[in-house]
Order: structure tokens, then C-alpha cells, then sequence
């Protein structure tokens, strides 16, 4: 395998690994911050019990997340170095935000957030959650609004020519607000807020048809499905957001998602399909003209085709942009019919009547996984070929100096340490929902230094 | 060109970089240095203790790294790429060991099973001490130089970037990293285990001081490119003078009880090191080996006046606010270490 696959390959590997934690932490941090506040307006300890329980697998979260993040920032160094010699006049100012807006709030008041409980007064630690909260909301924007200017680039020109040339930024705020930037900000942070939610309403149904910590676990499992329903709802609105965005800026892309490819005729929606990029077409069910009309209102009116594009400037893998993409929407549809009939049993006072549900609660902590992941890989297969939207092509953007033997070595190395870490992940995460939220105090002693004076060596 | 107050844009970026990389340097160099102790300490509850020294401070100290990355990505973006693909395998090396030191840190205390906790105070101090030399066989390339070619990207083997003057930087790394450790663990222990540590404290500290000997002579004899500033102005000699007296007075603190004066000093001695470094440097960032004028210096390297004039705005709003995080994160965990259901 030749340098460029084996560089595509470790980037979604390493990126979509890092990318299971973040939306986690974000979407926690959110129940984190609802829990502690109810805690200080009520004064009800159960919620400071459930926000100590969930700040413990908070840490969890964000310490993988913060492990896997830093192999992030040096990746476009070590794999794209070509790349990072191209953007890095705009990408790096992005990236450098990031880490002195977001990243140093965010760890700053780490510390006190998990250790502090019995060194600062509620209210400062109250803070300490909102910083926490609001540092991994900023990280996201930074970084969304990076990869947002590499779908749609905005305030910059190009100097230089061949092998010299460097996009070189204009307009710091038409840089920031790119077409694409505000669509995808919000669409990620509501994907974030969702993969949260849905991680609170599984332990909690988990218990809750065990039959234990059940005042808790009601508690709990309502405030975060008020968060769930809520952002179903609007994710649809900020995903028919991107789509209308992505139709404007990245037509190939679009063509890609509904597999369209008459250069320019009236094209459908499909809800599921296959398609067969040779034959170029699709079979599945569709509504005729469907796409036409959330375009343009007019079930007549003709869109670009994948054909429309020259052979070198489609995406590669159709087949896979439109899977991907119909998933992410599927998935989107689903949790807004589960989070509606869960809330219309909640306002007939009957949520916690039916079993299934809460059943289907518990499994449903994966499906904002899936919708994740199958989201960012839509959106970037669907930018291929190019790594910067009709600047720079992928196969342009790599190290020039790095070698298949190297890449292949870290790529075994990173598959190794992953696997080791989400095993554990799930190992400590299950133990840590098996041990429920309330302390056993001292059943593991905690010495005091004076008391150890003897002991110590 | 633009400038600020009398320095032009790319100098207040390499003063920036430079700050940014002192910062970390500083403050992970503590928690690096308490890792690498972390097994010369034999009882469960020292090294508990010597992992909450760490515990609430270390992940904020790792982020003046991230940060160091972004400023050097933003303001020097040929040098975070040709450093990073030249250096391929050990940036690598370096990214396995950072996942493994924070997960072990995370870990440790989740399981009280014997083998759990000892595979973890092994990884974790196994990770810190190569991390501290990592940092130091790069820095050592940096000095010495690659071989960069016209286009700026390496031309040599990446097998030369382990050779023994960068090991030599290397090893005095991990001592000035561990006598630094050595010196905030004893501020944050009592009674016998701070009795240890000022045992400790002491080996390292002659360690330091004849790796950094060594390691001073070759750079004189075998780095000329090095000391040509100095030799041109005299002035400089005040550097390397600064150094040698804020690391004589380290000891000598020390035996008077005076850590926390000795911890200032030992910042500053990091701090002094790496301003010594920033002269031979500047305005070179990387020397080539191959021919002097294919060197990558903070003229060629930079990004355009605007970026570096926007970012300067933003590290300028930036780094106030960080400092205060960082007060606040110290002045809320000040003191010995105490254990409650939080700890580790
Ligand atoms: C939607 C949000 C999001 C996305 C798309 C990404 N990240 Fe991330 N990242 C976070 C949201 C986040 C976070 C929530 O802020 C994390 C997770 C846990 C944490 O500690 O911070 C984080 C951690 C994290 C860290 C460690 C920070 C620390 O030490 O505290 C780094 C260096 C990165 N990320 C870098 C990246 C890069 C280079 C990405 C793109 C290629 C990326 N992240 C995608
Ligand atoms: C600003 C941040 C990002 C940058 C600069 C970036 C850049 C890149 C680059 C250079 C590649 C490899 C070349 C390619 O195949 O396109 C890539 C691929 C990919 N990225 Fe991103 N990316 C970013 C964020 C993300 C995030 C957060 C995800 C989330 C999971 C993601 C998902 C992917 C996937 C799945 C691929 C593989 C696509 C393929 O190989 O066809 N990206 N991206
Ligand atoms: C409800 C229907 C949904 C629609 C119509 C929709 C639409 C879209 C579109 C068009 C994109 C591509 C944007 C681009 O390439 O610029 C996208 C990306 C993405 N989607 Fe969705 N989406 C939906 C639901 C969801 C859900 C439920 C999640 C997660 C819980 C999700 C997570 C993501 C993520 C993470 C990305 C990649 C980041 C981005 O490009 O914004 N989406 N979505």
C-alpha cells in the first residue's frame, strides 16, 4: 500500500477514535451543569449524588479524549506536512484559539472540578463545571471552524506558485464565519449534546429496570430526556441547514450523498438505496424529485449531477458518501420518534410503565455513536478529492519525506494502543455503572501523610 | 515589515513559541520529574501521594504543549512540518508514550488488584522518563541541525536523529527534569517520605550538574555554529553567567530548607537554559547541515505579517487568562498533599 492510503487510513482511524470521546464529554458536560445548577437552587443532595456520579465518568471520557486529542494536533505535522505547510497560515491561527481559548479553560478547572468537591465553596465549583463545560464547547468551534474553512474556503488568497503556493489569510472574520462554519458548529455541538444524553439515559434506564437507585434514576433519566428531545428536534433543523449549505457550496458532494449523477436533471430523495457506480444508478425507495424540491421548493427544477463535474473532481467512493449519509439521517429520524413518544408517555405521567421502553433506551446509547461517525465520514469522503474544496487535492497534501514502512509502523502501533484503550474504556466505564453512584465511604482507607509517618519508606 | 515595539512580527512569534515551550518546560517538567521517580518510591501510599501531588495539575500543565504545537503550527508553519515529518518515528514514540503516562495516571487507582496497580506505576514512570529524554533528543536535533535541503524537507535517514549528542541532551533532560521533580514532590510531602525525597533530590541535583558539564563542553568543541553570537558579543556572556548562578544557588537553598525558593530557582535555571538556547538559535530556527543558506530561519518560515499580526492580538487577550486559570488551579490545591474520596 502506497503513502497517501496508508496517511487516509491512520488520520480516520486516529480522528475517529478521538472522535467517540469528545462527544461525550461535551454532551455530559451539559447534564453535568443542568445536575449541579438544580443542585444548588434546590439544595436536593440526590442531585449533587448523580452530579459526583457523573462527574466520575467525565473523567473517564475526558481523559481518553485528551489522550487521543494531542496525537491529533501533531498528525497534519507528521502525515500532511505538505498540507500544513499550505494552510498553515489560516489553519494554524484556528488551532492556536483552540488551545489558548479552549483547551487551557477546559483543563484549568479540571482540577477543581474533580478534585476540588472539598476544597472550594459550591458555587466556585459550580463555575468550575461551567468552564469545564464551556472549554470543550469552545474546542469544538475552533476546530469545527478549521475543518469547516477546508470544506468551504473564505477569506484568503493564494501566494505563490506550483509547490510554493500558500493559502494566506485576507479576512480573519470571513475566515472564522465561512460559509459553512455556523451549519456545522451547531450541528456538531447538538450531535455532542445527543451522544451525551443518550449515554445518562441508558445507565439510568439500565437501573431503572434493574429496579435500583430508582428515585435517582428518575430524576436523572428525565432531565436528560427533556435535553434529548429537545436537540432531536433541532438537529434536524441544523442538519436540513448543512444539506441546503452543502447544495450551495459542495454540489458534488450533494450529487454524491442522494447518488445523483445526470449532469443535470431533477433528482430524487431516496430513504434507503444502493448505488452502482458503474451503471450509475440507484435502486431504492425515493421520493421522485425529492431532492429538487428541498433545494429549490420545486419538485422541477433540475441539480447538478455528479456528471456535471469533471471525472477528477467527483468523489471517489459514491456509494459509501450516500450510506454514510443516509444512516447519519435514519438514525436522525429515529431518535426523534423515540425521544417524542418517550416524552408524550412522560406528560401522561406513564414513562416508567413500560419495560421495552426503557429497554430500548439502554441499547439506544449507541445510535448517536453511529450517527457521529457516520456524519464526519459522509462529510469528508464526500470532499474527496480535494483535502482543501478545490484547492488542494489529498494526494497533494502529504509528507513528502515520510515513508510507507513508517506510516505502516505507527498505523499497527496506534491500531494496538486504541484497542487496548477502548477495552478498557468499556472495562471501567461498566465497572463504574455496576458500582452505582453512591460511595461506599472509606472502604478504601485514605491515609493521612501524618498518620503514615511510620509506614513510609 | 510591521513591527511592535521595535521587533518585527516573526521575532515576537519566536519569542512567543519560545515562551509558550519555556512555560511547558516549567510546569510538565515537574510532573515529568515526579514520574520519573515514581518507582525509586516503594510503598502503596508514597506513591499515592506522589501521584496527587500531580493529580489536579498535570493535564493543565500538559496543554502549554498543545498550545506550544498550535503557536508553532500557526506562527512557523514550515518548521511544525518539516520537524514533524523528519522526526517521524520519534514524534510517534513520543505520542505513545503521552497516551500511555495520562491513561496510567487515570487508571491506577480504579482497580486495588496489586498486578493492576504495579503494571500502571511501571508504565507511568516508564513513559515520563522517556518522554523527558524524547524532549531533549529532539531539542539536541534542533541544535545540532538536520540535513534540510532547498525545498526546506529533511534529506537524510531519519535513523541519524538518535545520535549521541542528541542522547546526551537527552539525559541531561531527564536530570534537570528530576531534580525539578524532586524539589515540588518535597514541597508537597511530610514526614518520612519527605525525608526521602531531599535524599533523592540531592543525586539528581549532581547529575544535572555533570550531564550539563558534558554536555557544554561538546556543544563548545563540536557545535561551532553555536557559540558564534556569543563570540561576536561579549554582552551575551550574561546568559550563561545568569544560568550557572541561579543553578549554584539551587543546592545551596536547599540545604537551608528553603524549597520553595529552590523551586523558583530551578524554573529559572529551565528558563535561563532555554533563552541560552533561543540565542544560539535565533534567527535560526533549524541549521542545515547541508548548506547554511537552505537554513529554515524565522524569516522564511513564517506566516504572513496579518496571521502573525492577528495572532499576536489573540495570545496577547489569551495568555492573561491562561495565567489566571493556572493561579487559580495552584493557589486552590496549595499545600501538602491531603487524600479524600476525590484522590487517586
Ligand atoms: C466536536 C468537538 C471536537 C472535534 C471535532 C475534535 N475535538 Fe479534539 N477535543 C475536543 C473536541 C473536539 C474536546 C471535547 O475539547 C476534548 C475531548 C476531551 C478533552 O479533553 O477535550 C478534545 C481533546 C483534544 C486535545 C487534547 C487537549 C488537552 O490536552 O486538553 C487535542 C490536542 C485535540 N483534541 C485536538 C483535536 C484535533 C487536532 C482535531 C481534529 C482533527 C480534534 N481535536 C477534533
Ligand atoms: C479540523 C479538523 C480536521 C481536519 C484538518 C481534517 C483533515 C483530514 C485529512 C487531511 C484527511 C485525510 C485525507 C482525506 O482522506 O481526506 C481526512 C480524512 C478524514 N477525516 Fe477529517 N479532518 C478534520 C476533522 C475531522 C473530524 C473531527 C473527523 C471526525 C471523525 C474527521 C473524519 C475524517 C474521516 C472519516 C476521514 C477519512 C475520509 C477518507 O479517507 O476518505 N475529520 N480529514
Ligand atoms: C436529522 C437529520 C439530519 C440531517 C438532515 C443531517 C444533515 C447533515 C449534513 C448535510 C451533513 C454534511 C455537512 C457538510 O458536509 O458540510 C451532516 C454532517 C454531520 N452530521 Fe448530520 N444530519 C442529521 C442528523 C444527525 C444526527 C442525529 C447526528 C448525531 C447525533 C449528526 C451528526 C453529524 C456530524 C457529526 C456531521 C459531520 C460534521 C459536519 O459536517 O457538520 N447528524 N449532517
Amino acid at each position: 500500500m502506497d503513502v497517501e492510503i496508508l496517511s487516509r487510513i491512520q488520520f480516520a482511524f486516529t480522528i475517529s477514535f478521538h472522535y467517540i470521546y469528545p462527544p461525550l464529554s461535551i454532551g455530559i458536560g451539559l447534564i453535568m451543569v443542568i445536575m449541579e445548577g438544580l443542585y444548588l437552587k434546590t439544595g436536593d443532595k440526590v442531585y449533587e449524588t448523580m452530579t459526583r456520579f457523573w462527574t466520575k465518568i467525565f473523567a473517564l471520557t475526558f481523559g481518553i479524549g485528551v489522550a487521543t486529542g494531542i496525537v491529533m494536533e501533531f498528525e497534519f505535522g507528521t502525515n500532511w506536512a505538505t498540507y500544513s505547510r499550505y494552510v498553515g497560515d489560516i489553519f494554524g491561527s484556528a488551532l492556536a484559539a483552540e488551545g489558548i481559548f479552549a483547551f487551557a479553560l477546559e483543563s484549568g478547572f479540571l482540577g477543581v472540578l474533580l478534585f476540588g468537591w472539598n476544597r472550594v465553596s459550591s458555587k466556585v465549583h459550580f463555575i468550575a463545571t461551567i468552564g469545564v463545560f464551556l472549554g470543550s464547547m469552545f474546542s469544538a468551534v475552533w476546530i469545527v471552524v478549521a475543518n469547516s474553512w477546508q470544506q468551504t474556503p473564505a477569506g484568503y488568497h493564494i501566494v505563490g506558485e506550483g509547490i510554493e503556493a500558500r493559502a494566506e489569510i485576507t479576512d480573519f472574520w470571513a475566515m472564522v464565519f465561512n460559509p459553512s462554519s455556523v451549519d456545522r458548529i451547531m450541528h456538531v455541538w447538538i450531535g455532542a449534546f445527543l451522544a451525551g444524553a443518550f449515554l445518562v439515559l441508558s445507565v439510568h434506564a439500565y437501573y431503572l429496570v434493574k429496579g435500583r437507585y430508582v428515585e435517582l434514576s428518575k430524576k436523572a433519566f428525565k432531565i436528560a430526556l427533556a435535553v434529548a428531545t429537545v436537540f432531536s428536534l433541532s438537529q434536524l433543523a441544523t442538519g436540513h441547514s448543512s444539506a441546503d449549505g452543502v447544495a450551495e457550496n459542495q454540489p458534488a458532494k450533494l450529487a454524491a450523498m442522494e447518488g445523483h449523477f445526470d449532469s443535470l436533471a431533477v433528482a430524487d430523495l431516496y430513504l434507503f438505496g444502493w448505488v452502482d457506480k458503474e451503471k450509475q444508478e440507484v435502486t431504492g425507495l425515493g421520493i421522485p424529485g425529492g431532492l429538487s424540491f428541498l433545494v429549490h421548493f420545486d419538485f422541477n427544477e433540475p441539480i447538478k449531477g455528479l456528471n456535471y463535474f469533471p471525472e477528477d473532481e467527483r468523489p471517489g467512493q459514491v456509494n459509501a458518501v450516500f450510506q454514510f449519509y443516509h444512516i447519519m439521517v435514519a438514525i436522525g429520524m429515529l431518535l426523534i420518534g423515540l425521544t417524542m413518544f418517550a416524552s408524550f408517555q412522560w406528560w401522561r405521567g406513564k414513562l416508567f410503565d413500560n419495560k421495552w421502553l426503557l429497554w430500548a433506551f439502554v441499547f439506544a446509547v449507541i445510535l448517536p455513536q453511529i450517527a457521529n461517525q457516520a456524519g464526519w465520514f459522509a462529510a469528508e469522503m464526500g470532499r474527496q478529492p480535494w483535502v482543501v474544496y478545490g484547492l488542494l487535492r489529498t494526494s497533494d497534501a502529504l509528507s513528502k519525506v515520510v515513508t510507507a514502512n513508517q506510516v505502516l509502523f505507527s498505523l499497527i502501533m496506534f491500531s494496538i494502543i486504541y484497542s487496548v484503550l477502548l477495552a478498557l474504556f468499556l472495562y471501567l466505564l461498566n465497572k463504574k455503572i455496576k458500582h452505582g453512584p453512591y460511595d461506599e465511604k472509606l472502604i478504601d482507607k485514605r491515609p493521612q501523610q501524618k498518620e503514615m509517618v511510620d509506614v513510609l519508606d | 515589515m510591521a513591527t511592535f515595539l521595535g521587533l518585527d512580527y516573526p521575532t515576537w512569534w519566536f519569542l512567543l513559541v519560545g515562551g509558550v515551550f519555556s512555560g511547558y518546560a516549567i510546569l510538565d517538567g515537574f510532573d515529568l520529574g515526579a514520574g520519573a521517580w515514581h518507582l525509586f518510591l516503594r510503598k502503596e501510599q508514597s506513591r499515592r501521594i506522589a501521584l496527587n501531588a500531580v493529580g489536579p495539575v498535570w493535564d493543565g500543565n500538559e496543554v502549554w504543549l498543545v498550545i506550544g504545537g498550535g503557536t508553532l503550527f500557526a506562527g512557523f508553519p514550515h518548521v511544525y512540518a518539516t520537524l514533524l515529518s523528519a522526526m517521524y518515528i520519534p514524534f510517534m514514540l513520543f505520542l505513545a508514550f503521552i497516551i500511555f503516562r495520562a491513561i496510567s495516571i487515570e487508571f491506577r487507582s480504579k482497580e486495588k488488584m496489586l498486578w493492576w496497580r504495579t503494571m500502571w506505576d511501571v508504565s507511568y514512570s516508564v513513559s515520563s522518563i522517556m518522554l523527558a529524554v524524547l524532549l531533549g533528543v529532539v531539542l539536541g536535533n534542533v541544535l545540532q541541525g538536520a540535513a534540510i535541503g532547498a525545498d526546506k524537507e529533511f534529506a537524510g535517514d531519519w535513523v541519524e536523529f538518535f545520535n549521541p549528542y542528541a542522547f546526551m541532551v537527552g539525559f541531561t533532560t531527564l536530570a534537570l527534569f528530576m531534580m525539578h521533580g524532586a524539589i515540588y514532590l518535597i514541597m508537597k510531602t511530610e514526614g518520612r517520605l519527605y525525608t526521602k525525597m531531599t535524599i533523592l533530590f540531592k543525586s539528581a541535583m549532581i547529575a544535572f550538574i555533570v550531564l550539563f558539564g558534558i554536555t557544554s563542553l561538546y556543544t563548545l568543541l563540536y557545535i561551532p555554529h553555536l557559540s558564534d553570537d556569543f563570540k561576536s558579543n561579549a554582552a551575551l556572556f550574561v546568559i550563561p553567567l545568569m544560568a550557572f548562578l541561579s543553578i549554584a544557588n539551587i543546592p545551596r537553598l536547599a540545604s537551608k530548607g528553603k524549597y520553595q525558593a529552590a523551586f523558583l530557582f530551578s524554573s529559572l535555571t529551565i528558563s535561563f537554559l532555554l533563552i541560552l538556547v533561543a540565542i544560539e538559535l535565533y534567527p535560526v530556527l533549524i541549521f542545515s547541515t547541508i548548506d547554511p543558506a537552505y537554513n529554515i530561519t524565522v524569516y522564511n518560515a513564517a506566516s504572513s505579517e496579518k496571521s502573525l499580526g492577528i495572532m499576536l492580538l489573540m495570545a496577547m487577550i489569551g495568555i492573561p487568562l491562561v495565567a489566571g486559570y493556572t493561579f487559580f488551579v495552584y493557589k486552590t490545591f496549595y499545600g501538602k498533599v491531603t487524600l479524600d474520596e476525590t484522590s487517586y
